[in-house]
């Protein structure tokens, strides 16, 4: 009896060390298996929102099948910053190719060293395929590191349902509503007409005041809460208040629709047709497209958007430097950002590329969106793409953004404080963040 | 299991072993030794998984935290070197800090007070012999085991302001919308039916299996007695689990002081951004705001979350000395 308890006994005290041993080596061993040679292996891609790769990565797979792609789904892009953070600081769990959206890059260029060098690589050659501001901005500030490539930006256009604009009695044909609008105080005008209208009297004109000031400001002005030297000067910037302002009077006179971006309400109101107009950069075509789902097909179509060419948003992929695969990184960073990938991820999600080879080819330029009643997208959103005047963003364009600017202008909208009271908040809190 | 080795080891010396050539011998000696250092270790073996999971994931971190607070560290950037009390005098004088304190604070009583009364109840209903008893107690804890994340996605969308299910309800009994987000006790009231949902079956269980150990001969002569169920309840029962109550409240605090998933989900999984946020940002949201998502402040985070673990003992304290108090006096 004893004797076999013992050696139970045993056994059970070898398997506890042995299990206390692989559980502290598994934390390690996860991140190992992507030590390829000659560029095989697995590939990790994490990325947010809905840039469109699923079709681009099952091509790039087809062209290298020694390369596994493990590509990663990781949200929003407020839920992908702080866990890429996490893993920047740690130096593990990033993926090979991660995906960096325009409002955050400059704060990631400030740490070169947790990147890649992309010429190290053999970027270098590819300078000609990209837009020029965008091949730019994927540099470190003293120009000797190049970190990121461009995937998509954001041409401006504004998103419109005719079905709303026919019961308002308004013209429903592009042609004619772009024309309705050349400037933003036309745009009010309209929305004021909309509002007359008893047809539509439970119908926003605009999602939310928020919704106005990325456009508006980026037409406006070169800089926004940062000058070039990243010193925070957005009291000092007119265009800022000058936007702030024009959103809140629009609120005034009951033509938004007080909603937040992102979240329940607003992807409900897409559902419930609660709204008829929403400024949409190139990507926010797929995101329309999902949320307003089968029922608003068709119902959907893009005029131009006031006040003239504009960029809103776009990305870049980078390697990040504790990639132990970086040539098979490359390869598939250079096929999504390349003619193909981009075509692709256009073609699937409605991104538009960023590179000039894409932006060129036909496929892009006489594309239509079925979607949005064969919209013309390609001359709506190419229109504007080569000729468009960069803004500069500055390190943590993002935060101040979407944690300052626009949850204050949200509270002066809900009527939760004054304009003065949430301008005040806003730019003092933006403040300590940017210099913090 | 010792007297077990000992009976099964004992007649084998008591009968007197025949003559054994030295190897034998040797290899007999050195399993009497080994069965020793068994009994002697073992237990340790048994008990250490515990302590060395608590010293990496708890001890650890604790020491590690303390360390990082005194310095001036980014996220990303690293270490940029010893700063003393800095970090702290910076929390102790930002607004946003004792925002979140009082947030915290504001919940923690909005959700913990009815949470207990109903687990309470709950156990003392459980507690009767009713139809079902079994699969109504296993029951009472399917929402505790539940992801806490589903749950925040889905009370998200009930407490949703334009086209949420508690402004529908509302509405259909021609009241007005609720903002959620909007008003400090609105949002306070949404987070602690998350709370509760998730934590009463769970109280509700730990109350049940005090009131098992209470012999029934007391309700007996207190029905004898001619003492109503109620009264029972509140002079009998209670009284009894006193020490079961206290080591609730106790948790409960700890858990209130640290709460994070249901308002970062009624957040819809910000810590930092939102509208009407001071509302019901808690301490632990703004730490995770501070280092994660804000300015990557590590250093600043470590110190806030120091000042957490103080207060989280404080409050313990002070809840201890308080429910004792109140329940010595109701004896």
């Amino acid at each position: 009896m004893s004797v076999p308890r013992r050696r139970l006994r045993g056994i059970a005290a070898a398997a506890l060390a042995a299990g206390m041993v692989f559980s502290a080596a598994a934390c390690s061993a996860s991140d190992g298996d992507s030590g390829g040679e000659g560029g095989g292996g697995t590939v990790v891609l994490q990325y947010f929102g809905s840039p469109g790769f699923d079709a681009a990565i099952a091509a790039f797979q087809t062209a290298n099948p020694d390369i596994k792609v493990d590509a990663q789904n990781m949200g929003e892009l407020k839920d992908f910053t702080p866990k890429l953070n996490q893993w920047l600081a740690t130096g593990q769990g990033a993926g090979d190719v991660v995906m960096l959206e325009e409002g955050t890059l400059l704060g990631y260029l400030e740490t070169p060293d947790k990147w890649t060098n992309l010429l190290d690589l053999g970027a270098a050659s590819l300078e000609a395929d990209f837009l020029p501001y965008k091949w730019a901005n994927g540099f470190t500030a003293d120009k000797s590191k190049l970190v990121g490539l461009g995937t998509d930006i954001g041409g401006l256009a504004m998103c419109y349902r005719t079905d709303l604009f026919e019961k308002a009695g308004l013209p429903t044909q592009r042609d004619e509503v772009s024309k309705l609008w050349p400037t933003w105080e036309q745009y009010a005008a309209t929305g004021k007409k909309f509002k007359e209208s008893p047809a539509v009297k439970d119908v926003a004109f605009i999602d939310t005041a928020t919704a106005v000031m990325q456009p508006y400001i980026m037409q406006n002005s070169q800089t926004w809460f940062y000058d070039t030297n990243n010193n925070y000067i957005v009291e000092s910037n007119p265009i800022v208040r000058e936007a702030w302002d024009f959103g809140l009077q629009m609120a005034a006179d009951g033509l938004t629709g007080k909603l937040q971006r992102w979240q329940p309400d607003w992807n409900a109101a897409f559902a419930n047709a609660a709204f008829a107009t929403v400024p949409c950069p190139a990507w926010m075509t797929g995101s329309i497209a999902e949320r307003a789902g089968d029922a608003g097909k068709g119902k959907w179509d893009i005029a131009t958007i006031p006040g003239g060419s504009g960029n809103w948003g776009g990305s870049y992929l980078a390697i990040p430097e504790q990639s132990k695969n970086k040539e098979a990184a490359y390869k598939l960073l250079t096929y999504l950002t390349g003619k193909d990938g981009e075509l692709s991820s256009y073609k699937e999600k409605g991104n538009m590329p960023s590179n000039v080879k894409a932006l060129d080819d036909p496929a892009f330029a006489s594309s239509t969106n079925e979607y949005f009643s064969n919209a013309p997208t390609g001359q709506i959103f190419g229109a504007s793409a080569k000729s468009l005047k960069p803004i500069y963003l500055g390190p943590k364009h993002q935060g101040i953004w979407e944690n300052h600017f626009e949850t204050e202008m949200r509270n002066a909208e809900q009527g939760k404080k004054t304009s003065d009271e949430a301008w005040k908040t806003a730019v003092a809190d933006g403040k300590k963040l940017a210099e913090g | 299991m010792s007297i077990d080795t000992h009976a099964a080891g004992a007649p084998r010396h008591s009968a007197g072993p025949p003559p054994l050539d030295p190897g034998e011998r040797r290899k007999q000696a050195r399993q009497v030794r080994l069965g020793r250092l068994d009994l002697k270790a073992s237990p340790y073996l048994y008990v250490a998984p515990f302590f060395v999971l608590f010293a990496v994931f708890g001890f650890f971190p604790l020491l590690y935290t303390g360390w990082v607070s005194l310095r001036d560290w980014g996220l990303i950037k690293g270490d940029q070197g010893f700063v003393g009390l800095q970090n702290f005098q910076e929390v102790l004088t930002d607004d946003k800090f004792w925002n979140a304190m009082y947030n915290t604070a504001g919940i923690f009583v909005v959700s913990t007070v009815p949470q207990l009364l109903l687990a309470l109840m709950l156990a003392n209903w459980l507690n009767r012999k009713l139809r079902f008893r079994t699969a109504l107690r296993m029951g009472i804890l399917l929402p505790n085991i539940t992801s806490v994340a589903a749950v925040g996605i889905v009370f998200g969308f009930i407490f949703a302001d334009r086209y949420g299910l508690a402004n529908w309800i509302l509405q259909s009994l021609s009241l007005d919308p609720i903002s959620w987000r909007g008003s400090r006790f609105a949002s306070w009231t949404a987070i602690a039916f998350m709370v509760d949902w998730r934590w009463t079956g769970y109280n509700a269980l730990i109350y049940l299996a005090a009131m098992q150990a209470i012999p029934r001969d007391l309700y007996e002569s207190a029905s004898l007695d001619g003492a109503s169920p109620t009264r029972q309840f509140w002079q009998l029962t209670v009284p009894l689990i006193q020490p079961t109550i206290l080591f609730t409240v106790i948790i409960s605090t700890i858990g209130g002081m640290q709460l994070f998933t249901e308002p970062l989900m009624f957040n819809y999984g910000a810590a930092g951004s939102g509208s009407g946020l001071e509302n019901f940002q808690t301490i632990a949201m703004y730490i995770y705001y501070t280092t994660f998502e804000g300015n990557f402040k590590y250093g600043l985070g470590s110190a806030m979350s120091w000042l957490l673990f103080l207060l989280i003992i404080g409050f313990a304290l002070i809840n201890f000395l308080m429910v004792r108090r109140s329940l010595k006096g109701s004896k």
